[in-house]
């Protein structure tokens, strides 16, 4: 970073949680950044969270445990936070502020940019359009996650997102063009961490993989920061270095608890849950980086997982989360349960994006209505084994027990696949035919009948 | 802006205190620091007052100066509104995009509208004669379908001592010289008008024709009036969007302001790409040609997006004034009402429930108190209808805003979250909906389509509540149990649902229904329940009755007869009784 020749301050006035006061100073601005030097003489960066007349109120990113009123030294930098960027970072491991994690010294930065980005001009914004292929058929089939879109996993504590979550970043690819994964963790455990890291290593993609790992125990508030700066690494090598580049941050419940933890410390009025009431800004800030731009090649396609506090899809996080990105992957207990992997829940998924982008000419002409159909034929499952759980399965009519027969076999052919198992799109496709085809054709009333005659029972 | 009015004193987030105050009045546009960002004064105090910044304030220090004119946040009117995308406080994005990239910067200055595109102009007001307040001085083109009525500034009124000839002008350029008290007012193609203060009418008057949407749950069962406001809350994931974009598109409004209040940028994308390419049926050219768009997306300022809402009722009314029937699209309210919940918060408000500031119903009223149909100042008749999205928490419709909301409107279309997981769009519920405005607009349907209108709604909204009831002793049981009348109920009220209610905004033809087709598609359903109705009285099986042709027929028919079939459409119903009338044999 620049050179600095700055004033410097000695004492502070108060220290409450992360953030500290510091009076008699000279005007500073806001959201600049701040180097704190305690009595050791070790660094830590802060930012300016008030600037008042001749004080200013400051959130220490390092925590402020050790720093003491008397002996702590500061400096204004006189400008926000920056972050270097550069395309070295590609098969490289950073922390949570972006130091190296992997024993190596920084990349050469090509360019600093501010960290908290700028909107994008919803001119400039291109339409999602072409998908990205994760060889996991129930995304690709029923849920396609498009360039540019923002699909988040919605999941629970002891569902394995995480697993879910590496298979993409492993198998994820576009076709014939250059793509990157950044892999974002906040708050994981160090045997997390260490899953990621060796899951990228032993499968040899972590080439083209990017990791931030904001670990557990490092302060709640360095997990505010590792986000965004991933997604201006992330701005860098898709709209200056023309790449495809997916962003999977998790776990985002754990970036809105240092939210509310910082909220509370600042003396903020709560809203729901006592999460603040800019949490759907805050949270959109990081979502709507996602995106294409007219005339630019590349493109950012965000997976965030965030884990639903007591499985509750009302619950202020994913809610939230929900009205901003486009669409969501729910992850099922019951399913899991009863041994399916990855248990992707039927119904209340959805990729709103994927209308335009799959059928004839993009993926396959089937693809849409087959997706249709087998949403159909599985919601009308749910409702049978509802009926069947009060009637019993005898008194069922035939066409009733063929619809549970497909039921079972969706559940256990289509959607099962094995974490190293890479389905192709075509692949998904022929399985989807496959276990509709316990179904009479007459019950396909979704699909057009060249393509019944096309597809059906030719699997 | 050349005066200073103050000098910073405190700054968090988009709130900044300033002291040194002497001159500024509550609601003044100011600018701060030497970038000029955009903010309002939001309080005063002493020599002290908040200011809300429209845009980011990083680096903003105690000391920087503050700068004001002396005005209220202002919206230019004129000419050349038509068609161009707007942020939340009338920033041309496209021209922004020109001058700093693809990325919104700060402290960006565009005039809203262009000051050197000339304009066709025909003065319609002769020289020498008394000029009332807010009347039309002439008309410019504004594109094929909008003439746009060029009015002085509702305060202008007194003798016109002269008035351009027809001919080309900019908005640079005068247009007529006014008389008033004595003095001399140059007077210009456009004007200005603070958003947070109504325009001024002649009168209220009672709302009396219904928007037509083309979407058969809405105008069937729930219609809107032309000059009425309508709520739509639905969790996510249920299709409000659309609604949203399917009303903007097909709604027989003359004008459309499409207001998209801190939603996804990718929606506005959509929007703004689709409005170009899409041709209007009723008129022959793109959508975008009679619609404003105002995006200020989720990432966008917040404070700026509490001020969306007023700049797009703004630009309604002034051309409400000009005796349009405007439609506001608001997407969504709840976006909206968040940051005024922040903005109280940044200001240390006492918080009532959820956080929200106590003004918050006394704001919502203010607003969907701007729409209705009015005798405007030229004594014309215009109208404004508000459809304003509501994104409730989690889904629950008691939260405040829904809540709140739903004193002030009289038509309430609820999402239904079973409905869109089932995939039946759209997915408004004909349980929870209402709409106040059926006896307002009875006569218009009466007059215009059918006299037994109003009865027949009435008989098919009696039938899904009765379905209702049917439904949960299936839960139960199953169906094989009930009476074969009863059974008749489930499967005619399936069949309304299917072919009625269910209405792809993906499907060319099923996109939009005239009034007469949805009209005649109830007339055709109901029908053939009496018909049935009958034969199941004589002993015949409902499943007999679906095995029939003429139930397919039924089935098929919203995407069998297009607009240009409608002839054929309204002979189907003389064809059910020979149809059915083999089954009684």
């Amino acid at each position: 970073m620049k050179e600095y020749n700055l004033r410097e301050y000695l004492g502070l006035d108060e220290i409450v949680g992360p953030v500290f006061v510091i009076r008699n100073i000279h005007n500073v601005g806001y959201n600049e950044l701040v180097d704190v030097v305690d009595k050791d003489g070790k660094v830590r960066l802060g930012i300016v969270i008030e600037a008042g007349k001749g004080y200013a109120i400051v959130e220490v990113l390092g925590g402020t445990g050790g720093l003491a009123l008397k002996s702590s030294k500061v400096r204004f930098k006189e400008e926000p936070l920056m972050v270097g960027v550069s395309e070295d970072v590609l098969g490289r491991v950073f922390d949570g502020l972006g130091n190296p994690l992997d024993g190596m010294s920084k990349p050469l930065y090509e360019d600093y940019v501010d960290v908290n980005g700028f909107a994008i001009n919803p001119t400039a914004r291109d339409y999602p359009k072409n998908i990205i292929e994760t060889g996991i058929s129930s995304i690709d089939v029923m849920n396609t996650l498009i360039r540019g879109q923002k699909l988040p996993i919605f999941s629970g504590s002891g569902l394995p997102h995480d697993l879910i979550a590496t298979q993409i970043a492993r198998q994820a690819h576009v076709k014939k063009e250059s793509f990157c994964v950044i892999f974002v963790a906040m708050g994981v455990k160090y045997d997390t961490a260490k899953f990621f890291i060796k899951s990228f290593e032993d499968s040899g993609v972590l080439e083209r993989v990017t990791m931030f790992l904001s670990l557990a125990d490092s302060p709640s508030i360095e997990r505010l920061l590792t986000p965004k700066l991933a997604l201006s690494c992330a701005e860098f090598l898709a709209f200056k270095k023309n790449m495809h580049v997916l962003v999977i941050m998790t776990d985002m419940s754990n970036y809105c608890e240092a939210l509310r933890e910082l909220s509370t410390i600042r003396g903020e009025i709560p809203a729901r849950k006592g999460y603040p009431g800019y949490l759907y800004s805050d949270l959109a800030s990081l979502y709507e980086r996602a995106g294409m731009i007219k005339g630019i090649n590349g493109s950012i396609t965000q997976l965030p997982v965030l884990t639903m506090p007591n499985d509750d899809i009302t619950h202020p996080i994913p809610d939230l989360t929900g009205y901003i990105t486009e669409g969501q992957i729910v992850l099922e207990r019951g399913m899991y349960s009863r041994g399916i992997y990855p248990p992707i829940a039927g119904l209340p998924s959805l990729s709103r994006l994927m209308k335009d982008n799959i059928g004839e000419g993009l993926t396959r002409e089937d693809h849409p209505a087959l997706a249709s159909q087998l949403f159909a034929c599985y919601a009308k499952v749910k409702d049978i084994r509802a009926l069947a759980s009060i009637i019993g399965e005898e008194e069922l009519s035939p066409l009733d027990n063929l619809y549970l027969k497909f039921g079972d076999d969706f559940e256990k052919k289509f959607l099962t696949q094995g974490y190293y198992e890479n389905r192709s799109l075509e692949q998904g496709l022929d399985l989807g035919w496959q276990v509709l085809s316990v179904l009479p054709a007459d019950e396909l009333v979704r699909i057009r009948e060249e393509m019944i005659d096309k597809y059906y029972k030719k699997t | 802006m050349a005066n200073i009015a103050g000098r910073v004193f405190r700054v968090v987030g988009p709130v900044v205190e300033i002291e040194e105050v002497s001159t500024l009045r509550m609601l003044d546009m100011v600018e701060v620091g030497d970038e000029h960002l955009v903010g309002e004064v939001v309080r005063l105090k002493g020599d002290r007052a908040s200011l809300q910044v429209y845009e980011d304030t990083t680096s903003i220090k105690a000391g920087d100066p503050v700068y004001s004119e002396g005005y209220p946040l202002c919206v230019e009117l004129g000419p050349g509104l038509i068609g161009k995308i707007y942020d939340g406080i009338q920033r041309p994005l496209e021209a922004i995009q020109e001058k700093e990239g693809i990325f919104i910067k700060r402290g960006v200055h565009v005039a809203a509208l262009d000051r050197n595109k000339k304009w066709h102009f025909l003065p319609v007001k002769k020289e020498n004669t008394d000029l009332k307040q807010g009347e039309f001085l002439g008309e410019v083109a504004e594109n094929a379908l909008i003439k746009h009525k060029i009015m002085a500034h509702p305060i202008v009124k007194g003798k016109l001592k002269w008035i351009a000839e027809e001919g080309e002008y900019s908005l640079s350029e005068k247009i007529a010289v006014v008389e008033k008290d004595g003095q001399d007012i140059d007077v210009f193609m456009h004007h200005r008008w603070p958003v947070r203060k109504p325009r001024p009418y002649l009168e209220r008057e009672t709302v009396s024709e219904p928007l037509i949407t083309g979407q058969r749950v809405i105008d069937t069962l729930f219609p809107i009036a032309k000059g009425g406001c309508v709520a739509v809350p639905g969790g996510f994931g249920t299709g409000k969007t659309v609604v949203q974009h399917q009303l903007a598109k097909w709604s027989n409004a003359d004008v459309v302001v499409f207001v998209g209040c801190g939603e996804r940028g990718n929606e506005m994308t959509d929007v703004l790409l689709n409005f170009s390419k899409l041709i209007d049926p009723r008129t022959g050219r793109a959508l975008s040609e009679r619609t404003i768009f105002i995006a200020n997306t989720s990432n966008m300022p917040v404070a700026a997006r509490e001020a969306s809402i007023y700049t797009g009722i703004t630009l309604a009314e002034y051309y409400r004034d000009m005796g349009y029937n405007v439609a506001l699209m608001a997407d969504s309210t709840s976006r909206w009402a968040e940051a005024l919940r922040e903005l109280s918060g940044r200001l240390e408000e006492m918080p009532l429930e959820e956080g929200f500031p106590a003004y918050l119903p006394s704001r919502l009223a203010e607003f969907y108190e701007r729409a209705g149909k009015v005798k405007t100042l030229n004594k014309v008749n215009g109208s404004i209808t508000i459809i304003a999205s509501i994104s409730p928490q989690g889904g629950d419709f008691s939260e405040p805003v829904t809540s709140h909301t739903k004193r002030f409107v009289r038509c309430f279309w609820a999402l239904d979250r079973d409905l869109a997981n089932a995939r039946h769009y759209p997915s408004i519920s004909w349980i929870d909906s209402y709409s106040e405005y059926l006896d307002d607009i009875k006569e218009w349907w009466h007059k215009n389509i059918d006299e037994n209108w109003l009865k027949l709604r009435y008989e098919i909204m009696e039938l899904l509540q009765k379905e209702q009831r049917l439904l949960q002793v299936v839960k139960l049981v199953g169906p094989d149990v009930l009476p074969q009348t009863q059974r008749l109920i489930l499967e005619i009220c399936s069949i309304f649902k299917n072919t009625f209610l269910q209405q792809s905004a993906f499907d060319k033809v099923d996109t939009y229904s005239s009034a007469r087709k949805q009209f005649l598609m109830l007339k055709i359903i109901l029908m053939f329940f009496h018909k049935s109705e009958e034969l199941v009285k004589k002993g015949i099986n409902v499943s007999e009755i679906r095995e029939t042709p003429i139930y397919k027929e039924i089935m098929r028919m919203k995407l069998t007869y297009s607009e240009s079939d409608i002839e054929k459409l309204a002979k189907l119903p003389e064809r059910i009784d020979e149809a059915l009338a083999e089954l009684s044999v």
